[in-house]
């Protein structure tokens, strides 16, 4: 049954391109329109070396993006709960930052950082679109601390830093890590969408690499990146999955496995 | 005040404490206790008659508004707190969890012999949500008895487990104090466990919450199991079902 389970979904992709494949050639579909697969397997393997180059740059602002906006977001977050001030002056403007659409103020900073510094310009884009539910989730995480518990180091004298390592922070990591899941994934459409924004030859991301593939009506390149693009959201995904496993597998309610 | 090696051994004294929260409500009103050394004295009363109020005061986990406390030593005592919840970090092993006072302190310790005491060795690598809601609570009491406490204070700690455990986990508990003789305050709803328990049960009234009837359980220690089948058993408990009717009375 556990095999089928996994097989399952491999089966009906795979049904799914030969439908596909079958299809566009039966019909003779033009190769602008939609490509076959194997036409995008074909410019995949050709394409590899410069599509790969691509890859890293994105890869690179998504990941650095992700950290900073995890780091930023947790400290901003145990910042919020010891301090009733500091939330009341700057969440709103977490806030704003947070409902304004990466999208039009992508042109501002890259006007600010200048053209020849696009990285910069996707890096601080990218870590603005993530960084929101890192900082609310950590929050909310901060304020999950059991009250007996909170007492219960009280009462044997714990320091603050020993109530914030031992208590606040283990408290608060399920929530930290949930946040951080949402984050991994919005630091990949950040950077995405801030190079579509950046436009021509600034950038040499997947997302440029889109573009260009459109322009000049090449589907089967365009598909290609398009593959490589899902492929490493798909990683992301699994990869903060794992950590939020082997973090939580212990002890926490959401990784129980009960027998029904 | 004379303990039975005949040293002198002072008491913890409660003087006329009140506490008033901050929303105006009178949870305490001239509360006085005194505790001796050893000895076993339970609160009970109706619910909001300010008796868990009495333990987190003494605890230091607030303030008194008025009147004090005094302390044998001049400092607080060491103190254990075994809370109606079991209180466990689920994200630490049933080992952590009972050495937290210690190592809170800054102490190396073992905790083996604590939890052979409490009936958990062999359960010292499991989490928290692996027990049952008794083992969790004898987790919870190899806790505070980590720290070799001098006072220990229970606020219904068996309130939510079965008959069977609960006499399980109060013969074990009695065995400790035996054992150690630290002071207990035990904070209760039950008419028999706080006979069957303790030396001295004071009976205690709501708005404001204070003192109406004391009651002194003239039995011999240890209790056995069997003493809960005995006349006098029924007597006490006959009679502190008294106080507390009186105690209603009183209030409305």
């Amino acid at each position: 049954m556990k095999k089928l389970d996994s097989l399952l979904p491999l089966l009906v992709g795979l049904l799914f391109l030969t439908a596909w494949e079958i299809s566009v050639r039966w019909l003779k579909v033009p190769l602008f329109v939609l490509p076959p697969p194997s036409a995008i397997v074909t410019s995949l393997i050709e394409d590899f070396p410069s599509l790969l180059g691509s890859l890293f740059f994105t890869l690179e602002i998504t990941i650095g993006a992700f950290l900073l906006a995890s780091f930023a977001g947790v400290l901003l977050a145990c910042l919020f709960a010891h301090s009733r001030l500091a939330e009341r002056a700057l969440m709103p403007y977490a806030i704003i930052l947070q409902v304004t659409p990466v999208v039009a103020i992508a042109p501002l900073i890259i006007l600010w950082v200048g053209l020849d510094n696009a990285w910069a310009a996707l890096f601080i884009l990218a870590t603005l679109v993530a960084f929101f539910p890192v900082l609310s989730s950590s929050l909310l995480g901060f304020r999950s601390v059991d009250y007996g518990l909170r007492n219960l180091f009280r009462l044997y004298g714990a320091t603050r830093w020993q109530i914030f390592t031992r208590l606040e922070l283990p408290s608060a990591l399920p929530f930290m890590l949930s946040g951080m899941k949402v984050a991994g994934g919005l630091a990949l459409i950040g950077a995405i969408v801030a190079e579509f924004v950046a436009g021509s030859g600034t950038a040499t991301g997947l997302a440029w690499r889109i573009v260009e593939a459109g322009n000049r009506l090449n589907m089967p390149r365009m598909f290609a990146a398009l593959l490589l693009l899902s492929a490493m959201g798909i990683l992301l995904h699994v990869g903060l999955s794992t950590l939020e496993n082997l973090a939580l597998r212990h002890w926490h309610e959401s990784k129980l496995r009960r027998d029904s | 005040m004379l303990d039975s090696a005949g040293a002198d051994v002072k008491p913890i004294v409660l003087d006329r404490i009140s506490k008033r929260f901050a929303n105006g409500f009178v949870a305490l009103e001239d509360f006085s206790l005194t505790l001796r050394p050893g000895e076993f004295v339970s609160l009970i009363g109706p619910s909001g008659c300010g008796k868990s109020t009495v333990l987190s005061l003494v605890a230091g986990l607030s303030e008194p508004s008025a009147g004090s406390i005094a302390w044998p030593d001049g400092g607080r005592d060491q103190i254990g707190f075994v809370f109606q919840e079991p209180t466990l970090m689920p994200w630490a092993t049933i080992r952590d969890n009972v050495a937290l006072p210690l190592s809170l302190a800054g102490k190396a310790a073992t905790v083996d012999d604590a939890l052979a005491k409490v009936g958990l060795a062999g359960f010292a690598d499991a989490y928290p949500r692996q027990l049952s809601g008794g083992m969790k609570m004898r987790a919870s009491i190899a806790r505070a008895m980590a720290m070799r406490p001098s006072l220990l204070l229970l606020d219904e700690p068996f309130a939510a487990l079965d008959e069977i455990t609960r006499f399980d986990l109060i013969e074990q508990l009695l065995a400790l104090w035996q054992e150690q003789r630290f002071s207990v305050l035990f904070v209760t709803h039950s008419i028999t466990e706080s006979v069957f328990m303790s030396q001295r049960v004071v009976v205690m009234a709501p708005r404001p919450g204070r003192v109406t009837a004391e009651v002194r359980i003239d039995e011999p220690a240890p209790r056995q199991p069997e003493f809960r089948s005995r006349p006098s058993y029924a007597a006490w408990c006959g009679e502190l079902l008294d106080a507390l009717r009186h105690a209603k009375a009183a209030t409305s």
